[in-house]
């Protein structure tokens, strides 16, 4: 189905969230990818604060392309969300809420989605001229030596996602295609 | 001999970068649009319709097609008879420097693999040199994402494997990649020559016109049958079912050992920019 979601999300908000629902996302989310995440992790595992707090916070894995004058913001895509794999089950104990990328998750991170009360999203791969037009704000809060891999906290209007992974186990990329094949041999 | 200066690469090769990275070839544009049409998943129908959508704002807005502008890989054909007035090399690394910077291009370069201080610039590229006879230069980009690029494999078959072997190892690369190289995708097989050719032959693939099948007859048709079955995997656009998986399968091939058959595979998104200059 299709769901408006405000962000921070609220866990009472993730529990409603089902793997297949296409959702839109308005207010605060933050970008973080390969660079900034190895950084927070190694911050966390020494018990060093992070520039960021996490709870109830949605993090999009994205390094945009550079502004142009009067944008906003550049290409603003998602990159593959594996490569999180190895950070974001501490970041989830934490607090974090939500995780938008594209393509699947270690078998850890998504015991830690169901663990966390946590969902993880789909932003179309490949279309981050089109995604662009749906950030207001981006503002760099932390990392900013790491270039397009600085944490932004961007305000986003109507952001598009899809469900993939929900906090009761559900899965879309372990059913969709499935699912596909099923309907269209059937005809 | 002819004289080409090197301000006129630098020249060129910053054009290439920003236009590769802001529109899409026409065959390929015609293959989205196309796939938008068919395909008879709703929501692979939707994503495809985004696609084409995102390929209109860029062109118009001038923002990158993709966030990741990537890695500048340059195919260069230089004819023997040109004498090049200037360091090639480092006037196509100064081209791609300026096209990224001035291009608003994202610089996605680390220095070392390990130690990975980003460049800033995103330089160097990595460049593919042949030598041809002729008076004339040209220059092929293919600025190449790794979203897709981390999903590319390269098999050292056994002859014995043969044309089954080669499909089994194409149809098992594009489902491992599934959703992470963003499908739907374009394949670039390397057939032959040893463990590097075939990579760069892979890569070489990519850049050809996606209208246009292999010379040899045998292989377009492998290139039609591929095409057929891995669009019978369902893994659709987005990962997220549907019929559209791949747009293109394109081979090239290059003779190889009595003893081997290197099958190499490089998986492209939609996204599979290359732009081709002559100097």
């Amino acid at each position: 189905m299709e769901r408006q979601i405000e962000a921070p999300i609220s866990k009472e908000q993730v529990k409603e969230l089902r793997a297949g629902d296409y959702v839109y996302i308005t207010g605060t989310i933050y970008t973080a990818r390969d660079a900034a995440h190895k950084r927070m992790y190694e911050a966390m595992q020494k018990g060093e604060e992070i520039p960021l707090d996490l709870k109830d916070n949605i993090i999009y894995y994205l390094g945009p392309t550079p502004a142009r004058e009067g944008q906003v913001i550049g290409s603003a895509g998602p990159t593959t969300s594996s490569r999180m794999d190895k950070y974001a089950p501490l970041l989830m104990q934490r607090g974090l809420s939500g995780m938008i990328g594209k393509g699947k998750r270690s078998p850890e991170v998504l015991s830690a989605i169901r663990e966390n009360t946590c969902v993880y999203l789909a932003a179309v791969g490949g279309a981050g001229a089109l995604l662009s037009k749906c950030i207001q704000e981006a503002e760099v809060i932390a990392y900013e030596d790491l270039g397009t891999e600085a944490i932004r906290r961007l305000r986003v209007e109507n952001l598009p996602a899809i469900v993939i992974a929900d906090c009761e186990g559900g899965n879309l990329y372990e059913t969709a295609v499935a699912d596909y094949l099923n309907a269209h041999n059937n005809e | 001999m002819r004289t080409i200066y090197a301000n006129e690469i630098i020249d060129t090769l910053k054009e290439m970068c920003i236009e590769a990275n802001l529109q899409l070839s026409a065959d390929m544009v015609d293959r989205i649009h196309g796939a938008a049409e068919t395909e008879d998943s709703e929501l692979g129908a939707k994503i495809l319709s985004q696609l084409c959508d995102n390929m209109e704002i860029a062109k118009r807005e001038q923002i990158p097609i993709c966030q990741d502008t990537g890695m500048a890989i340059v195919f260069v054909r230089l004819g023997q008879d040109v004498h090049v007035e200037g360091n090639l090399t480092e006037a196509i690394n100064e081209g791609v420097r300026q096209g990224y910077t001035e291009g608003y291009l994202r610089k996605s370069v680390v220095k070392d693999p390990l130690l990975r201080e980003n460049t800033k610039d995103n330089t160097p590229a990595i460049i593919h040199y042949d030598i041809v006879p002729g008076d004339r230069l040209e220059l092929l980009i293919a600025p190449k994402g790794f979203g897709s690029e981390n999903m590319s494999k390269l098999y050292m078959l056994k002859p014995a494997d043969g044309v089954e072997g080669v499909k089994d190892a194409v149809i098992r690369t594009v489902k491992e990649a599934g959703p992470n190289a963003c499908p739907p995708m374009v394949v670039g097989v390397g057939l032959g020559g040893d463990f590097e050719k075939s990579a760069i032959l892979a890569k070489t693939a990519l850049t050809r016109n996606t209208n246009e099948h292999s010379a040899l007859p045998h292989i377009a048709a492998l290139e039609e049958e591929l095409l057929d079955e891995l669009n019978q995997l369902g893994i659709g656009p987005g990962g997220l079912g549907g019929r559209t998986t791949v747009l293109a399968v394109n081979i090239e091939t290059y003779p190889t050992h009595i003893a081997g058959l290197p099958v190499a595979v490089n998986i492209c998104c939609h996204v599979n920019r290359h732009v081709k200059r002559v100097l």
